[in-house]
């Protein structure tokens, strides 16, 4: 039977626009497949939409990443650790309480009150690039910067420091780098972050960190490790994957002036736009895994406790069973029942700040540089094909 | 149609919010709260897309004829 079929993965993309054709394959003809992992190991790859939200909702799979069945598309095993599990990897109940400390950080009104400021930052990033040498590398310039400050200014994190962090996390997504490379990159930003909060512990600013020790005190006894593993993964997250978004969002914009002309001509067509690029794109493609705790059936296949599923939730967003024409991009398709934040209680904590941003960042970008295009044949452009979060290395731009 | 949630079920994401305002909304904590749970018909649809995409499945709806 086609689950039997063993693929391996990760597979080069053909199109940067698309999810790799043997993805696609997979869905049609093996939804549910086994697929061997870079490390020799195997692991089931789900390709449909609707079963990536049945597994990303049962609780019968596991988010710990440290499970020895979790799959991993690093060639190496993960780096041993002692550090809190992140957010990410918790289970029901705990997933629920640690998540529910922060989530009024996150709330569709505290996210809305930030856009004058994410406005003011957005604004501040074109003038330096309008007032500097032409071309310029939109992702250094603009795709980086921008959510890089918003989240920084957000949890309290120096900024002057960026060039610290931003190293460092883009080496945590890049799965081209060794066991050791990712752990030390891991170790010195921890003992930053730890640093950090210990500072605020001292004299609690008004920001999410500063706010979380005030709130943990007041209920008694402030979890340091805690708040650090928060703050790391809201960094992390914070960077990579709004910023890879902008500059994609940019780039396919440009490549199809008669979508950019119309979303000008009626910037309240900007967020349902939003929304179709999120569809598109679904950057954080090699991000979701699972482990079984117990024996589940998922559409005919018995997938047995301690085996790894992979979702590959790009190639489930182009479902043709839930998305019409799923390979254009229609700006006015409407449809937010997409898998780019992936699905379930883990639903991406950050999803309204980034909408906001995207927001933000197409409604200005192009009315105030009306001439932006690619200073180079978009052909000679390098994706990141091998890393957690898809994206542009770097993008030349000119007007 | 009348609208329960489960406040245990919600994992805060905020989508309802963003789709059904009049509808929905979110307390300090992030956490749902009802603003009516048997809006007008003209709403109907928003409804039903916020209970698609509630990531976790935390809106349920009584459809009457």
């Amino acid at each position: 039977m086609s689950a039997e079929l063993i693929s391996p993965l990760p597979i080069a993309r053909t199109c940067p626009y698309a999810p790799p054709a043997e993805h696609r394959r997979l869905r049609e003809e093996a939804p549910i497949a086994r697929v061997k992992l870079p490390n020799g190991r195997t692991a089931w790859a789900v390709t449909k939409h609707e079963h990536i939200r049945t597994v990303l909702s049962d609780p019968r799979f596991s988010s710990n990443r440290r499970d020895p069945g979790f799959p991993s598309l690093s060639r190496e095993p993960p780096p041993a650790s002692d550090l809190k599990p992140l957010l990410l990897e918790l289970d029901p109940p705990e997933h629920g309480q640690v998540r529910r400390g922060v989530l009024g950080e996150f709330t569709v009104q505290r996210t809305q009150a930030l856009g004058p400021r994410i406005q003011q930052i957005v604004d501040e990033h074109i003038d330096a690039m309008l007032a500097g040498p032409r071309p310029v590398d939109l992702v250094q310039a603009f795709s980086l910067p921008v959510p890089s400050l918003v989240i920084c200014e957000l949890l309290g994190v120096p900024y002057a420091d960026h060039e610290f962090f931003q190293k460092r996390s883009a080496t945590l997504v890049n799965q081209q780098n060794t066991a050791e490379e990712i752990g030390r990159a891991v170790g010195e930003l921890m003992m930053y972050l730890g640093k950090l909060v210990a500072a605020k512990a001292q004299d609690p600013t008004d920001d999410l960190l500063g706010r979380q020790i005030r709130k943990q005190r007041e209920s008694g006894a402030v979890d340091y490790e805690d708040l650090v593993s928060m703050a790391f993964l809201l960094l992390i997250a914070g960077h990579e994957t709004t910023a890879n978004m902008i500059s994609l969002s940019t780039l396919v914009l440009l490549q199809q002036p008669e979508k950019l002309a119309a979303l000008q001509a009626d910037p309240t067509k900007t967020l349902g736009a939003v929304e179709e690029l999120l569809r598109y794109f679904t950057i954080a493609e090699h991000a979701l895994g699972r482990v079984a705790r117990e024996d589940v059936e998922l559409g005919g296949v018995l997938i047995r406790a301690g085996e790894g599923v992979l979702l590959l939730a790009n190639t489930g967003n182009r479902d043709p069973e839930v998305f019409g024409n799923a390979d254009e991009l229609d700006l006015e398709r409407g449809a937010r029942n997409h898998l780019a934040f992936g699905f379930g209680p883990h639903q991406c904590l950050g999803q309204n700040l980034a909408r906001l941003e995207l927001q933000i960042v197409i409604d200005t970008l192009f009315r105030r540089i009306p001439g932006l295009r690619p200073a180079v044949p978009v052909e000679t452009l390098s994706f990141k094909d091998d890393a957690t979060v898809y994206g542009i290395r770097e993008f030349p731009v000119t007007w | 149609m009348r609208i329960i949630i489960d406040e245990n079920k919600c994992c805060g994401a905020g989508q309802c919010v963003l789709i059904a305002p009049r509808v929905f909304d979110q307390r300090d904590d992030g956490i749902v709260i009802l603003l009516d749970e048997a809006p007008p018909k003209e709403l109907h649809a928003a409804v039903r897309e916020a209970a698609c995409v509630c990531p976790g499945a935390a809106i349920a709806l009584e459809e009457r004829p």
